[in-house]
């Protein structure tokens, strides 16, 4: 620890601390604009001068100086700096005049109006007219990509686009081209940028000079509505806040959570918003000779209770897809137990996760937080840049202190990182057996693509004998990870939404069974389900609904209060930022309303109890942003499980296209020109 | 006056044999494996002892610089790095000392780096110098040749020299730039600290030093640091090499003593002031960063660091430029703006933005387009670039620009008048007004 004086008062800071983190911590407020507390230190806004007592005559930059690196006064005392003296003012004055100089000071036509830091500072900071008479500088504006828009006018420079994209993203694509008043932000010969990450440039854009593309013109700050809630576009359920006005979803952006996303979203979950308008179901719909037609609730509600009524409980079935909410799961579960049915499944086909066999086996066990903490990464079967972009950003984080080294088991891939390609396919585990690195602190990501092969089984004892025979899982540091694709999935799984006794699982159901409920599952091969009647609830019209028989419109993700069960096993919530259009209702209120039709009326009348019910059966989901506590047992029972043989075939990752991996997205136009964009430079790449 | 027989570099005007045997003829190399067996502190000592201060511009001590370097040799190598990017407009010194005295430098650079432990030394030429980069390689080589560098060579220090050649950039010029440049990024300056004597070039401890001063060491280290300090003012010992450019009869490069007056320097070398010594109007002393000193303060000024930063100014790299009363002060001024903003990285703020700003202000008042409370303003966007960068190329581009408004301020004011008599003489005011 060290002591340090601002402004007359002491602190006491850690010895890593820059004058600017002592200064806040002092209660100091000093501006910035290159500085960001999870990129490298810049030091080139000029911004954050203080001055310090003894030094040479002129301010020094706080944010680059370390509180270790001051002078002590003559006798010993802590060093001092002032932030408020005349020189400081007059620095800051000086700095601001510099940046607005050849800033074309457009804020009316400015989608950063309102939330901008230069404007916020030149209020604070700034004088109040300019002396500058000379032409100002105009930059042409690049093409980045369909995702930023950029208008280069208004860049002063502070680059912190440019370290986000080296450093965070690891994709080395934005640079500062030219020098002196030449400078540019811009992308090689104005290629767009490939980051799934790359929508987080325009939150550290301080400026309005990387704004959002498909946000441009839309809406003003002040005129939305904020709502904190949970995405369901991966399986890491980052933190975001809905921005809505009216029932209207006009951007998402992101929250700070130190556990999951810490301020980072993908692309996907950025971007996402204009597939909530879009292919909506916002009616029930029949099918009646072979063409749906839209009816009443009622009239929906009829069909199903005539069917339901005339088939076996054995032959009725549920599958519940990959955005669905344990609200909504749980429902489903009490509604198909009260019609006597075991047939329920959360999973893909030949899933091999099994929550009989504990908890442990199918969460990611150290949690994403715990990367930071690893000290041998090994990937099987994952393509973590693909499946989780933000947690994959993690991963790059502690690699690149250099205390990690990651190792992949399965497709190669750019991973952003250096990541030594130790096998492709299960034939390379018995090399892991032999091989094992003695770091303290290691981590098998498994990807759960891997828990659905035909060998599923089999990989999983594998490793999960691995990991108890080299320590890797055991009671101090669990490094068992299962890392998922679907927001859904942890949560069916804590819920049992797996087939009971003598039930049939996902594959079983798509091909047997008379009635089949399909709740908002879109990620089925339909092909297989030749006969039968199907039931969609769900919000877009897209696998499911297509094939379904009887359509009812349910309510997407910012349109439903939910909990979702992140890949780490966190419980988190999500609130409602707007109401589903037309007749669509929330899913959970449809089965209730379902489950009267059909006189096995739930014993709810309210989301809150269901939830109070939900609470009691399931003590954990009422642990909001916790991860429950958990141990090795279910890697043990995982490890003893019978597994069958491994097969030759290479690991190979779930998801093809990034942009297209759920049915809002699908209905995307943007993550559609995203996909066409990826796709086409591969095939240029190819030529 | 600097007698023949006390000049360090008796070829620097290419007069002589360059090659290494005509080096060894002048004195050169001789010895130098002695000075290696004396150890480390011994040659820091000797250095500190001459009183030498840094030829590069900011005139720091030599010896106590090699002194901030590690005593101990860690994992890390330590390197020293040789500035040869000599880019400050009236400065040619180094260029002269490469092409014509390179064993100087090279036997310098084996001497230096051994005071601070270095195996590897790096010398940055500028990106212009073409004949001088060969000329200083060839000399390289011979010496490889003559087993006087490379791996247990003859002096008893293995070491190896690697001549790296810039791309053109004045900025690169500046420690921590060149550094970057070496390790193949952008030129651009990095924060300090940390100091390259700590972190620098592939982060490890680095010294980075002017050709000129570590080509004088192995002289110094031969006649002894008595005989440097014999020369100059206390605090500004030894000789120099000064650029004499501009308005002179003569304009040449030339050894001298330190602290030698002005008036004896252009006179004795240079043929004095073109028409007369009474002909001069103003000098840059330094290089074109530092700030002009006008001709009555200037003429019997002894040329050295204390008497003319104590006149505002500074010796900065010794290249005196000569003005005399033909010159267009405010011109002359204005085309060095140009060239900072032309140089300016773009990294920090007020450089970036500062330097087209003086620049374009700089424009109207040559033209005396411009109102006098402007030459406020101006003086006052100086003040806010002085001491607000990174590195100290806003300095340097503010400098010269305060010079000429503090002594030349009615000259400025004259010129606005001109246009504003002119300008409403032809109409133009009464037509703008309607």
């Amino acid at each position: 620890m060290a002591k340090i004086i601002v402004d007359g008062k002491e602190v006491e800071v850690p010895d890593h601390y820059t004058l600017l983190q002592a200064a806040e911590e002092a209660g100091a407020e000093i501006p910035r604009f290159c500085f960001h507390e999870r990129l490298s230190i810049a030091g080139n806004c000029r911004m954050c001068l203080v001055e310090a007592k003894g030094g040479p005559p002129k301010p020094v930059a706080s944010c680059a100086m370390g509180v270790k690196d001051m002078r002590p006064g003559p006798n010993g005392e802590p060093p001092e700096i002032f932030t408020n003296t005349p020189m400081v003012k007059k620095a800051r004055e000086g700095v601001m005049e510099f940046l607005l100089i050849n800033h074309p000071l457009d804020c009316p036509i400015c989608d950063q109006g309102g939330e901008c830091d230069l404007q916020d500072q030149a209020m604070a900071f700034g004088i109040d007219e300019s002396r500058y008479s000379e032409n100002k500088r105009a930059v042409e504006d690049k093409y980045v990509g369909p995702l930023v828009k950029t208008i280069m006018t208004r860049c002063i420079h502070c680059t912190r686009c440019v370290r986000f994209s080296t450093e965070v993203a690891g994709v080395s694509e934005l640079g500062l081209l030219g020098r002196g008043e030449d400078a540019e932000i811009t992308t090689y010969l104005e290629k767009a940028m490939t980051s799934e990450l790359q929508g987080n440039v325009i939150d550290l854009c301080p400026v309005g000079a990387l704004t959002s593309k498909p946000y441009a013109f839309q809406a003003r700050p002040w005129e939305l509505t904020k709502t904190e809630t949970i995405d369901v576009m991966d399986a890491v359920g980052s933190s975001i806040r809905v921005d809505t006005r009216g029932s209207e979803v006009m951007r998402i952006m992101p929250r700070v959570n130190e556990a999951t996303n810490e301020e980072w979203i993908s692309d996907k979950t950025r971007f996402i918003w204009d597939g909530l308008k879009t292919q909506r179901l916002d009616r029930p719909y029949i099918r009646k000779n072979g063409k749906l037609t839209a009816a009443s609730w009622s009239e929906a509600f009829a069909v199903i209770a005539e069917k339901v009524n005339g088939t076996a409980p054995e032959n009725i079935g549920a599958i519940a897809g990959d955005l669905s909410s344990v609200e909504e799961i749980y429902a489903m579960r009490e509604l198909m137990s009260a019609l006597g049915s075991a047939n329920t499944d959360c999973r893909p086909e030949n899933s091999a996760l099994d929550p009989a066999l504990g908890r442990s086996s199918y969460i990611f066990n150290t949690t994403i937080e715990g990367i930071e903490d690893a000290d041998a990464i090994l990937l099987v079967g994952t393509n973590p840049r693909k499946e989780a972009s933000v947690l994959n950003a993690r991963i790059r984080k502690r690699w690149r202190t250099g205390e990690a080294m990651v190792g992949l088991l399965g497709e190669d891939a750019d991973l952003t990182y250096d990541a030594v390609h130790v096998g492709a396919g299960p034939d390379s585990i018995s090399f892991l057996d032999k091989k094992m690195t003695k770091a303290k602190s290691r981590m098998f990501i498994i990807g759960e693509a891997v828990a659905n092969r035909k060998d599923g089984a089999a990989v999983l004892q594998k490793l999960a004998g691995i990991a108890l025979r080299h320590g890797i899982a055991r009671d101090d540091w669990n490094g068992f990870n299962v890392l998922h694709t679907a927001a859904a999935r942890v949560g069916g799984l804590d819920l049992g939404f797996v087939p009971g006794e003598g039930g049939k699982s996902t594959g079983e159901m798509l091909r047997e069974s008379e009635v089949l409920f399909l709740l908002g599952a879109d990620e089925l091969d339909m092909i297989e389900r030749r006969s039968g009647f199907t039931v969609y609830i769900g919000s877009h019209g897209d696998v499911g609904a297509h094939h379904a028989d009887v359509i009812l419109p349910g309510a997407a993700y910012t349109e439903k209060s939910g909990t979702w069960v992140n890949t780490e096993g966190r419980v988190q919530m999500g609130q409602r930022a707007g109401f589903a259009p037309g007749e669509a209702r929330e899913d959970w209120a449809i089965l209730r309303a379902m489950s009267e039709a059909l006189v096995k009326t739930l014993p709810f009348d309210s989301l809150a109890q269901l939830r109070a019910a939900l609470y009691e059966a399931h003590p954990h989901f009422a642990e909001i942003d916790e991860v429950m506590e958990s141990d090795t047992s279910g890697v043990e029972a995982l490890a003893k499980r019978k597994g069958g043989r491994l097969t030759k075939a290479a690991f190979k990752s779930p998801i093809d296209d990034f942009y297209l991996t759920n049915p809002i997205a699908r209905s995307s136009a943007v993550m559609a020109e995203c996909s066409a964009r990826a796709k086409g430079e591969f095939a240029e790449a190819a030529e | 006056m600097l007698q023949d027989k006390d000049r360090i570099f008796t070829n620097i005007y290419g007069l002589h044999d360059k090659s290494l045997k005509g080096a060894m003829s002048r004195g050169h190399w001789s010895g130098t494996a002695g000075f290696i067996k004396k150890g480390r502190d011994w040659v820091i000592d000797q250095t500190k002892a001459s009183g030498l201060r840094g030829r590069g511009g900011a005139g720091f001590p030599t010896g106590l610089k090699w002194s901030f370097m590690p005593k101990e040799p860690s994992e890390r190598p330590h390197y020293l790095v040789i500035n040869a990017d000599e880019s400050e407009p009236g400065t040619c010194k180094d260029r002269d000392i490469m092409r014509h005295d390179p064993h100087t430098l090279i036997e310098g650079c084996l001497i230096a780096g051994f005071a601070m432990g270095a195996h590897a030394c790096y010398i940055y030429v500028r990106g212009e110098y073409m004949r001088e980069r060969e000329a200083l390689e060839a000399a390289i080589n011979e010496c490889y040749d003559a087993n006087l560098l490379g791996k247990n060579n003859k002096n008893g220090w293995d070491y190896d020299i690697y001549v790296h050649h810039g791309a053109g950039a004045y900025i690169c010029g500046e420690e921590t730039a060149l550094l970057e440049s070496l390790e193949g990024k952008k030129g651009q300056p990095r924060l300090k600290p940390p100091f390259p004597a700590n972190v620098g070039l592939y982060g490890c401890p680095t010294t980075v030093n002017n050709v000129e001063s570590v080509a004088v060491v192995p002289t110094i280290l031969r006649r002894g640091p008595d005989w440097f300090a014999g020369f100059g003012r206390e605090n500004n010992r030894g000789t120099k090499l000064f650029c004499v450019s501009g308005h002179v009869n003569t304009p040449c490069t030339v050894e001298e003593e330190m602290s030698i007056p002005f008036r004896e320097l252009i006179d004795k070398h240079c043929g004095g002031v073109r028409g007369g010594n009474d002909n001069l109007l103003a000098v840059i002393p330094g290089g074109s960063s530092v700030r002009m000193v006008p001709a009555d303060q200037m003429i019997d000024t002894p040329m050295d660091f204390d008497s003319l930063s104590a006149l505002g100014s500074g010796l900065g790299t010794a290249a005196v430029i000569v003005m005399d009363k033909s010159t267009d002060i405010i011109r002359a001024i204005a085309r060095l703006a140009a060239f900072y903003k032309h140089e300016s990285c773009g990294q920090c703020t007020p450089c970036r933005e500062g330097t087209g700003w003086m620049w374009r202000v700089m424009e109207r008042m040559v033209e005396g387009r411009a109102e006098k409370r402007e030459i406020d303003m101006l003086f006052d966007v100086t003040k806010q670039i002085e001491g607000h960068t990174i590195c100290a190329l806003g300095d340097a581009a503010a400098w010269p620009i305060q010079g000429l408004i503090n002594h030349f301020r009615p000259e400025m004011e004259a010129r606005i008048d001109s246009y504003t008599y002119r300008s409403s003489k032809d109409g133009a005011v009464l037509e703008a007004a309607e």
